[in-house]
């Protein structure tokens, strides 16, 4: 009896080690993915998939074609990221997997999209040919065609694509100077409404995280154009109209983000074009309530979850630092240089870490947001956007 | 007279601009470079086939002389998003951007 237990050992420990390979396999099939994410490395055409938990890169995912400018809506579900292309690209990554999941070419020239309400629709807003387009985001079939055409004929290149509540979408036409709302209640057949002469050279554009206020930034003039979606009677209203009045406006070298809305308590806080200022807006009367003076040409004014602090990157020659607004007193309270070219930032979705791309040192570092001291450094290809899963579920990302 | 002596200024500059093109230190070049693709290209894209800004390839550079992309760069170019570049670039540098550009040099 005793002599045949030798004989039966690598019996067992080869079942126990195909019952814990088996275990390790099922974990990894039934992970959450609430704490995933991506960094696009846009000269390679590829995304790095990270996990926010422990602080790490999963996989690298490659053949994403050009990512000059790329940005990431989520599935809601949040397993699938869909990343636009610079070249018309539309990429369904899954996240658990590491795989691109589907991929078409739906324009000559991209530059964002969104995904509907009820998560079914992606659309895309494209420079060449203007206009924007709509896919099911489950097969990546066309859906809809909206070409963005004015003046009899001329196409508009398209810029600051939202989702908004009822499954509509709304986009501002560079070339135009409209706002147009697609309700895609009927998803074959878009129901468009066209606001005009809202101003000159909309470049960009925001949605209010509630869904009510879509408020484009002008490049061409003052101001801000603001749409008040409860209220689409009402029109497009120009607000700040003061703003850089009487003020000689610097080159501005990159065009500022509007993405996310920076908002603590009633004040609204947005990068100033052509001047080293954030601008503090008053959300009730929709006026200018102060300005705070800042290393550089802000391009992202970003506000921690909690909404106490904002942090800000800067156009070139400032694109190394960071400056940290507190959002009580008005003031910059610590400016950080993470090095040449800190493209983007994005929060831990409860904003306890802050992630950011440092693309001439191809890192992304992350740093605690209550110390603003730096906890992690991980190794990036000229890192460029940083999207969090967490982004699935909040109207305008 | 002064006309005339302007003339004779561009037309002296035109002539010595190339030898200040090859005498680019290569660090500055490595500079430039980059910055062409990730500053210039949130605009005209990374692979320069354009996107806000209009594409910079060979191809669409054809119509134009080294000399204008070099005063665009500087100068930037009014009631478009372009901004004058004067204030970050030395004319050499331009000189050697337009040149770049103009012959694939950076795609």
């Amino acid at each position: 009896m005793i002599t045949k237990w030798p004989k039966l050992v690598p019996f067992v420990v080869s079942v126990l080690t195909f019952v814990s390979v088996l275990s390790a396999e099922a974990i990894a099939e039934i992970r959450g993915s609430g704490d995933l994410g991506l960094v696009v490395e846009r000269t390679d055409g590829a995304v790095k998939i990270l996990e926010t938990s422990t602080n790490r890169f999963l996989s690298r995912v490659e053949g994403l074609g050009d990512l000059s400018h790329a940005s990431v809506v989520y599935s809601r579900d949040q397993r699938y990221a869909f990343v636009f292309g610079r070249d018309g690209g539309l990429t369904r990554v899954d996240m658990l997997k590491g795989e691109i999941s589907q991929r078409i070419l739906q324009a000559g020239n991209s530059i964002g999209g969104a995904i509907s309400q009820d998560g079914r629709l992606v659309a895309v807003s494209n420079y060449t040919p203007g206009g924007v387009r709509v896919f099911d985001s489950e097969t990546l079939e066309l859906i809809a065609d909206i070409p963005a055409t004015y003046n009899d004929g001329q196409s508009s290149k398209v810029v600051g694509l939202v989702d908004a509540p009822g499954n509509r979408f709304v986009f501002s036409l560079w070339d135009a100077g409209e706002i147009w709302i697609a309700d895609m209640s009927a998803p074959n057949a878009p129901e468009v409404t066209r606001f005009q002469n809202v101003g000159v050279n909309p470049y960009d554009a925001l949605i209010t995280s509630d869904g009510r206020y879509y408020i484009a930034g002008l490049f061409g003039e003052d101001g801000l154009a603001l749409l008040d979606l409860w209220h689409p009677e009402q029109g497009v209203r120009r607000i700040i109209p003061g703003y850089g009045k009487g003020s000689q406006k610097l080159p501005v070298y990159k065009m500022p983000h509007l993405e996310g809305w920076a908002i603590a308590g009633n004040h609204a806080f947005v990068p100033a074009v052509g001047a080293h200022q954030v601008l503090v807006i008053d959300m009730n009367s929709w006026s200018e309530a102060g300005r705070i003076e800042v290393k550089g040409q802000p391009i992202f004014v970003m506000a921690q979850p909690d909404g106490r602090r904002i942090w800000v990157n800067f156009a070139l020659p400032d694109n190394d630092t960071i400056q940290v607004i507190d959002t009580e007193s008005l003031e910059v309270i610590a400016s950080i240089q993470p090095g040449t070219g800190v493209l983007h930032m994005e929060f831990e979705p409860r904003g306890e870490e802050v992630w950011m791309s440092v693309r001439d040192l191809n890192q992304v570092q992350i740093y605690n947001t209550q110390n603003i001291e730096q906890i992690a450094t991980l190794p990036a290809s000229k890192p460029s956007g940083i999207f969090f899963t967490a982004r699935a579920h909040r109207t305008g990302l | 007279m002064n006309t005339r002596l302007r003339l004779y200024g561009l037309a002296a500059s035109l002539f010595i601009a190339p030898a200040w093109c090859t005498d680019i230190d290569p660090d500055r070049e490595r500079y430039l470079t980059n910055l062409v693709i990730h500053d210039c290209g949130s605009c005209h894209g990374t692979r320069l086939n354009g996107g806000l800004g209009p594409p910079l390839t060979t191809h669409a550079l054809e119509k134009y002389t080294v000399e204008w992309i070099e005063l665009v760069i500087l100068n930037g170019q009014n009631g478009t998003a372009m901004p004058p570049w004067r204030d970050l670039l030395s004319t050499n540098d331009a000189a050697w951007l337009a040149r770049a550009l103009k012959s694939g040099e950076i795609e």
